[in-house]
Parts: structure tokens; sequence; C-alpha cells
């Protein structure tokens, strides 16, 4: 492991133990995806020999592929974690949301709202997140301890400063925090952790062999969810998903990379970020600033 | 794996950049995050489509850097933003610290964990109060390594004078800082000159590009120090078989079967297993995060400190501190805050505000309380005890945060400049050392002692001196050279030196001390925290050296019980370091007694 990634690893360790410190009822939000997967491992070297001290909550939009699921319930038996699922078809049923409809109809934006009742109901004060700060331009000025009001809302404007390794976790009733401890990673950083510690990966991130279709330049898994427009026809091709998470939004990439190690060559000559392949993303220039504003991850 | 797949050799360098609205920082760092690769093709698509809406004529790198929607509409930064550059060789977080409202508050929190600061400076504005204020802050915070980046050098038609005007004015400046010397850039971010490669703009330069001086940085510039700090973080404990001290290691190395003091209960074990995060382990140092089982019960828990027992912080409730104000509301004297250092949480209150720095000129102002931005001098006094090094001695333990206990709000950041003991505090501490150098007349005692205790001062660590000369002028001047009268005059200066090593300060003596029976009085009087330092030089080197001219009126006979002529000087056996004057500077003499105190402090 390189000398960056050590420190990188040591300052989420820190920060994941800090959070356990400071908070009674935190949990780790689990999407299925490679970031939440390298914190629950990070999280099982925290605290070994004792198991991790906190559950995975999973907002589930019912939406998934199952390769996730599959692999998310292989994980919670392997790390012996308690996990709890909250569904955002409970959250439709109950008329808090409606959805959308459409060719291109996501439950991606209803999750905020399942997300917040889980933290309700559940008395969650941390939500341990996978964001990272090179993500996307709103969050490069995201905390690692960042501060929800009651209604779950992030005031950019209002951070809490934060300095040295000095975390104030303090809030009052109501309030809550997410917590970011990758916030230092980029995406690279990720895979290489991944290599050097082995970790175990769901297989939508190697190169398969899928039916996808086309729209406006993206490709998209072809599978129940998706709605098809006139003339969309699927296409049998070998791709990979950068990222994971519901599958109505998660583009997939031609890809003939089978190994971690081929991803990482692969994203050495990569051209395009990680979230181009997020349809949420391509709404509007602060499209994930708004988002965050309402409580999103 | 292939190498090229791990970088092995990757180092981790924070930096940060400041500068005014519109020195052209936003574009500088566009500029760097471009040509090192880090914009992916969508990025750039999305700056040029914003570009074309604004009705911008070409691309405006600065966008490439504005994260949030408010900053974008009005044109401004607001608050500390991060970006990741990797080149071959380094891998670099920059806190992106913006130079508009609450512009001290974000470079503060932005440099608070930076190996090296850049601050722009516009050619064309020339040092300005903002540069002040920047430069204020790095010395403030210890950044070991700083550029003054003087852009938009394409406005003056590259004119060296008008950089060197700006180098001339700024090297008398940080003259009155406490700073490490400055690199100067000449650029122009726009262009391009200097910034990834020079170009034939500024034949003139002999400075490097911003690359080359980001890719000379090294993270290892802070002060290592050496003493064992580890600030207990979080109690391991999911049964009754196993109870693990989680934390990471401030400074210092720990090894299995060490022997560590537990504060503030005082309890002694021994470290009887370790794990880092691959598992169980040897040792650990400095940045690991570790989990510590010892081998017997002790009161150990979250905010504690371990450390080893020779080597314990300051024990204080009251202290000095250079804090920079964030919070809205002024600071309130007498109010009870939150304040968390390490892993600690106590409370706090202001007991005075001894001043206030104009940053601007560095004058001093007599003011009674602080708001937000403004830095200044504290006095702070803790409900509970604080275990506390010096922040230039350690900043992982000397940095700390007060928090407004009512809206939560971190109200300030603080640097502890100095500590002073209450006298409940003191019983919870070793002693300070004392130093004892012996030798002859004219070896080099006092001027080693001198530097040595110049250092340990520049550190923040309290210190007293003690010297023959002194003594006998004063306290002892009832007492003649006679070995009776030798004796009782190291006798007190004994006791003397315990006392002021009690009430913590390193006490650093110089006394001739001529037999062994001298020496193991001395020993006896102040006990374990003795460091015996014998400075040797031959009688001939002395005699030669005959700075005060003893040697010579003691031929004459006018002397007649001077060591080394009419009195024996024994070859001292017990010493814990010898310091060989002959063969070593007075600087490797000092720097090596320095460590050696450090390490037993
Ligand atoms: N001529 C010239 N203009 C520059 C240079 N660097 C920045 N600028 C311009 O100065 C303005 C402010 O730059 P910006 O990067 O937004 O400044 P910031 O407020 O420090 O981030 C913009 O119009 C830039 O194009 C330079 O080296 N030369």
């Amino acid at each position: 492991m390189n000398t960056a990634l050590r420190e990188l690893e040591a300052e989420a360790v820190y920060v994941i133990r800090e959070v356990v410190a400071q908070f009674e009822r935190p949990a780790l939000l689990f999407s299925g995806g490679k970031d939440s997967t390298v914190i629950a491992h990070l999280a099982s070297k925290a605290f070994a020999p004792a198991p991790i001290p906190f559950p995975l909550l999973h907002v589930d939009t019912g939406h998934n592929f199952p390769e996730t699921l599959e692999f998310r319930d292989r994980l919670v038996e392997r790390l012996g974690i308690r996990l709890a699922v909250h569904y955002v078809q409970d959250s439709i049923d109950a008329g808090l949301v409606s959805e959308e409809t459409g060719p291109r109809a996501s439950r991606n934006a209803l999750q905020t709202v399942t997300l917040l009742s889980a933290i309700s109901a559940l008395n969650l004060d941390a939500c341990i997140g996978g964001a990272r700060r090179d993500e996307e331009k709103a969050r490069a000025k995201e905390r690692f301890f960042s501060h929800r009001n009651t209604q779950g809302q992030w005031d950019p404007k209002s951070q809490r400063p934060e300095l040295w390794n000095l975390f104030d976790g303090r809030k009052h009733k109501g309030e809550h925090f997410r917590v970011f401890p990758l916030n230092n990673w980029t995406e690279l950083d990720v895979w290489r952790y991944i290599a050097a510690e082995a970790i175990e990966l769901p297989s939508l991130y190697f190169s398969h062999e899928r039916e996808t279709i086309e729209r406006d330049g993206t490709l998209w898994a072809w599978i129940e969810y998706i709605q098809p427009e006139p003339g969309e026809v699927p296409v049998k091709r070998r791709v990979r998903f950068r990222t994971v998470g519901d599958a109505t939004c998660t583009a997939a990439m031609l890809s003939e990379a089978a190994t971690v190690e081929d991803v990482i060559r692969e994203l050495l000559e990569l051209r395009v970020s990680e979230r181009a392949s997020r349809m949420d993303d391509r709404r509007s220039e602060s499209a994930m600033e708004d988002r965050k504003a309402r409580g999103y991850f | 794996m292939a190498a090229d797949l791990q970088d092995a050799q990757l180092d981790l360098i924070r930096i940060s950049i400041a500068g005014s609205v519109d020195d052209g920082k936003s574009t500088l760092l566009g500029r760097l995050l471009l040509e090192t690769g880090q914009i992916y093709e969508d990025q750039y698509a999305a700056l040029e489509r914003g570009s074309a809406h604004r009705g911008e004529a070409s691309v405006n790198l600065a966008h490439l850097t504005d994260g949030l929607k408010a900053e974008r509409e009005q044109n401004i930064t607001i608050d500390v933003a991060y970006r990741y550059m990797t080149t071959p060789t380094r891998r670099f977080i920059i806190a992106d610290t913006p130079g508009h409202q609450q512009y001290t508050r974000n470079m503060v929190t932005g440099a608070s964990t930076a190996d090296a600061a850049l601050i722009l400076v516009d050619v064309q504005n020339g040092v300005t109060d903002q540069t002040r204020r920047h430069l204020f802050i790095c010395s403030m915070l210890g950044i070991p390594q700083v550029a003054v980046i003087v852009n938009k050098m394409d406005l003056v038609d590259y004119a060296e004078t008008a950089f060197t005007a700006i180098q001339t004015e700024l090297k008398a400046l940080v003259g009155r800082l406490q700073m490490p010397p400055l690199t100067y850039i000449a650029t122009s971010a726009v262009v391009g000159d200097n910034v990834m490669r020079r170009t034939d703009a500024m034949p003139w330069h002999i400075g490097p590009t911003v690359l080359e001086f980001m890719e000379g940085l090294s993270a290892a510039t802070w002060l290592n120090p050496p003493e064992l700090r580890i600030p207990v973080q979080y109690v391991v404990r999911p049964d009754r078989t196993f109870r693990g001290y989680a934390g990471r290691i401030a400074s210092g190395t720990v090894r299995r079967g060490d022997e560590l003091l537990a504060l503030p209960s005082r309890q002694h074990a021994k470290v009887e297993r370790l794990s880092n995060v691959d598992g169980p382990a040897d040792e650990a140092g400095t940045g690991e995060n570790v989990i510590i089982e010892l081998d017997r019960n002790v009161d150990v828990s979250r905010g504690d400190l371990l450390v080893r027992p020779r080597n314990a912080p300051f024990a204080t409730r009251a202290f000095e501190a250079i804090v920079c104000w964030m919070g809205n509301a002024r600071s309130v004297r007498g109010k009870s805050y939150a304040l968390r250092q390490t892993t600690r949480e106590v409370s706090a209150t202001i007991t005075e505000v001894m001043y206030r720095f104009d940053v601007a000129t560095y004058h001093r102002e007599n003011v009674t309380e602080l708001g937000a931005n403004d830095i200044g001098r504290v006095a702070i006094q803790t409900g509970q005890p604080m275990f506390l090094d010096t922040y230039q001695h350690n900043r992982a333990i000397g940095a700390f945060i007060l928090i407004d206990s009512i809206t939560n709000e971190v109200v300030a950041a603080g640097t502890v400049t100095s500590t002073a003991r209450t006298d409940e505090a003191a019983e919870l501490v070793s002693e300070a050392p004392v130093v004892w150098l012996i030798g002859l007349s004219g070896a080099g005692k006092s001027t080693i002692a001198d530097a040595v205790a110049e250092r340990l001062r520049l550190q923040g660590v309290p210190v007293a001196r003690l010297d023959g000369d002194d003594l006998r002028g004063g306290l002892n001047s009832d007492l003649g050279f006679s070995p009776e009268d030798r004796r009782e005059n190291l006798r007190r200066a004994a006791h003397v030196a315990k006392l002021f090593a009690r009430a913590g300060n390193v006490t650093v003596c110089s006394f001739i001390t001529p037999t062994e029976a001298d020496r193991a009085l001395v020993r006896e009087v102040i006990g374990e925290s003795f460091i015996e330092t014998y400075v040797k030089a031959s009688l001939e080197t002395c005699e030669g050296r005959d700075v005060k001219g003893h040697y010579k009126r003691a031929r004459a006979g006018e002397l007649p019980d001077f060591t080394g002529i009419g009195s024996v000087f024994e070859e001292p056996k017990h010493s814990e370091l010898v310091l060989d004057s002959e063969g070593t500077a007075v600087d490797e003499c000092a720097t090596r007694l320095t460590e050696l105190i450090n390490e037993r402090r």
C-alpha cells in the first residue's frame, strides 16, 4: 500500500472510531456500492477483534440489481453486523411521496424521504456515508462531521469549521450528523485500496455481458424497472458499472476490465468522471447541491 | 502487482492556498488541475457550457473550483473547499481557502492540517493587508513550508523589478514573524508562465515553478516530537474478556511490554498486547491507530492520555494560547465554553484577553474581548486538568477548539503557547528534569547550558538556569572554596534546582562539581529527574582558553584551591551524557543535550 493510501486509511479509521465515541446510535448507510463496502471493511479493522458496533442501513428503492442484494446479505453475514432495511415502497404506500412516471422515472429522489423517516424511526444520531469530496463540486466543501438540522437538511453556508482532527459532533435533540470517512479519497484511491486489501465487491463492478439500451449516449441495464422508449432495443454488450446504486440511475460503461487491476488500469486512462454515469446529476449544474440541501446522502 | 498500479512511493501532502479576491487563486488552481489531468472531459464540458451561458469569451478556469451555487451567483468563494491532485511523485490535498468574507477563519481552518501553504499576491496590488494576514496565520500555525506566488506578471510586462520589490518588502516583514524562509515564484496563471513550466517570459526568474515547489514538498518537515502521547479515543469492550484502548498515536512509539502512565488517574500499567489496523503488532508509531491492552485494570476512558512515566506532559488547569475567534458572537470573559483538545473535552473559561494582534501591522492592541476573525492571546482556565505540550512542540497535543455549549458552534481555534501550573496539578506530574553540567572551568558548561535553555524556550518549554558564578554572587556569598564550603554551595544549589523543577521548569545548572562525592550528593537531593552531563575538555585546553584569566591567577598562587590546579577534578564515571567540547561544536552539543532532555521530559 502506498504511503498516501496508508495515511488515508488511518484518517478514515480515526473518523469511524470518533463516530462511535461521540454518538449513541450511529449507522452505516449501505448502497451496495464500492465506497460503502470499503467503509464496512475499514470499520471491521477499526474495532477488531470486537465486531462492528453499529448496524448497516439500506434504503431500498426496490429497484435493485439482484447481485447487490445477494452481495449485501453475504457481507452482513461475514461481518456479523446487523442490517436494517427501509423501503421506498413503504413511503409510497404511506402517501409520503408519489412515484415518478414515464420512461425516465427514478426512485432515486424518493430515497431522501425514506432515509429521513428511517433516521427518525431508528432514532439515529449519525449516519456514516461513503461520499467523497472529489465526486462533485458541491461535495468539495463537505466536512467529515456534517451537521443536519431537525429537518435533515444541510446548510452549506453555516457549516461548522473543522480544524486539525478535532470533530465537533455536539447537537441538539432531533438533529443528526452525516459522517464521511472517505472525504479525502479519490476514486483511484478507493480502487487501489480494494486491490491492496483484496476486498470483495459485487460482480457488477467487473466486465460482464448484459442486455443494455443506449439513451442520450449512455448505456443502461435492460431491467424490468426501466420503461423503454419507442425504438429502444436491448443489445448485448460487455459492460461494467462504475458506481452501483439504484438500478434506474446507474449507467453502465463498455469495459473489458475483469479484475481489480484491470479496473485500475482502465481508470488511469479514463477521461470522464465517475458521476457522469449517474442520471440524477445531469439534471442541472447544481443538482447535487440542491439534493444535499434537502437531505440526500 | 505492477508498481504503477500501487505507486509505493506516493507521499500525501496537505497544502493550503490563499489569496485576496481576484488575485487569481481559482485560475491558478484550475490550471494546475487541468494540466495535471485531474479534470475529466465531462467536467470540462460542463465548464464550457457554464462559461458560454454567462457570456464569457473564453473558458473560465476559475469556475472549475467554485463549488456552491451561491458562490457561482455572487462570483465569490465562501467556504474552504478541498481539491485533489496527483503527480508522479506526490498526492496532494489542497485546501482552497477563500479570500473574501470570513477570510481569517477560513484560512485558519484550511491551514490547520497543512504541511505547506501557497499565498497569492497580485503583482499590481503588491503586498496587502490580506498578504500580511495570511503570513501571520502561517506563522501562528507553524506551517513549515510557505511559497509566495506573485501573480499576473503579464500585466506588468514581466518586469523583474516589480517582483523583487515585493520580495524585498516581504523579506523585511517575515523577519518579524517566527517563520521559515519563504520561496518566491513569479507567475501568470492565465498564460501559464511558471505554473507547470518555465516559459520564455521571465528568463530572470531563478525560483522554482509552482509545480516544482509542490513536488519538492515533504510531509516530514514537522517537528516529530519523540515523547509518547496516545490520546484515548474509545474503549473497545465487546465482552468481559476484552478491554482495549483505541487511539491514534499523536507522537512517539509504543512497544509491547512498555510501561505506561495513564493520565489523569496516574496509574501505571504495562502494554500486554498491541494491535494496529492490520492486527497484532510489536510496536507502533506516530499516526497509527492502535488498540492497547494493559496488563492490569486501570482507570482509563475516552479523553485520557497514555504516556511514558518519565516523560509526562504538563498537567494544568490554566494556560495561555493564541486563538482565532470564529464565532459570530464575541468572546465573553468568564463564560463557560466546552474545550476540545485531542479526544478530551473539558469546560473552560477565558480569564483574560491579553491582546489582539492587528494582523496587518502585527501590532498588539489592548482589547477585552475578541470578535469574529480576530486573533489574540488569551489566558484560559479549565474545570478539569489538561495534559498539554505547547503547539510549537507538539501540534497534535497543543491544538484545541472552543465550542459554545448552548449553540454547539465552534467559536475559536487555539494553539497552546505556555502552560502555568496550579498547585494541585503540580502533584499530578513527574518533576521536570534537572540537567547538571559538570566540568572544568572553561570547559564550556555555561555556553552549552545557555544554548540549551534558549532552545527549550523557543519550544515553549519553561526553563530555569542556575550557574555557579551567579549563586556565589548572592545566595552563597558567605561561602569560600574549602572542600566543606564547596559541598555546601552544591547542596544549596541542588535544593534550589529541585524547587524550580518541581514548579515545572526544566532546570539547567552549570557547576564544576569536582568530585564523585559532590555529584552523588546532588543526585541524592534531586532524585530521579537528575541528568548528569559531563562537558569534557582537557586541562591544557581549558587553561589555554582561560576566558576569565582564572588559570593564570591560580598558577600565580592567587587562587589556592582552584580546580585542576590546586584541587582535584575527578573524572566523572556516572554521567548520563558526555559532551566532548574539544571535538564537538557548541551547536551540536546543545542539540544532543536538548534531545536527551526532550526524551526525558
Ligand atoms: N492577466 C492576468 N489575469 C489573471 C491572472 N490570473 C487570474 N487572472 C484574472 O483575474 C481574475 C480573477 O481571477 P480568479 O482566479 O477568479 O481569482 P480568485 O478570486 O483569486 O480566485 C479573472 O478575471 C482571471 O482571469 C494572470 O496571471 N494574469
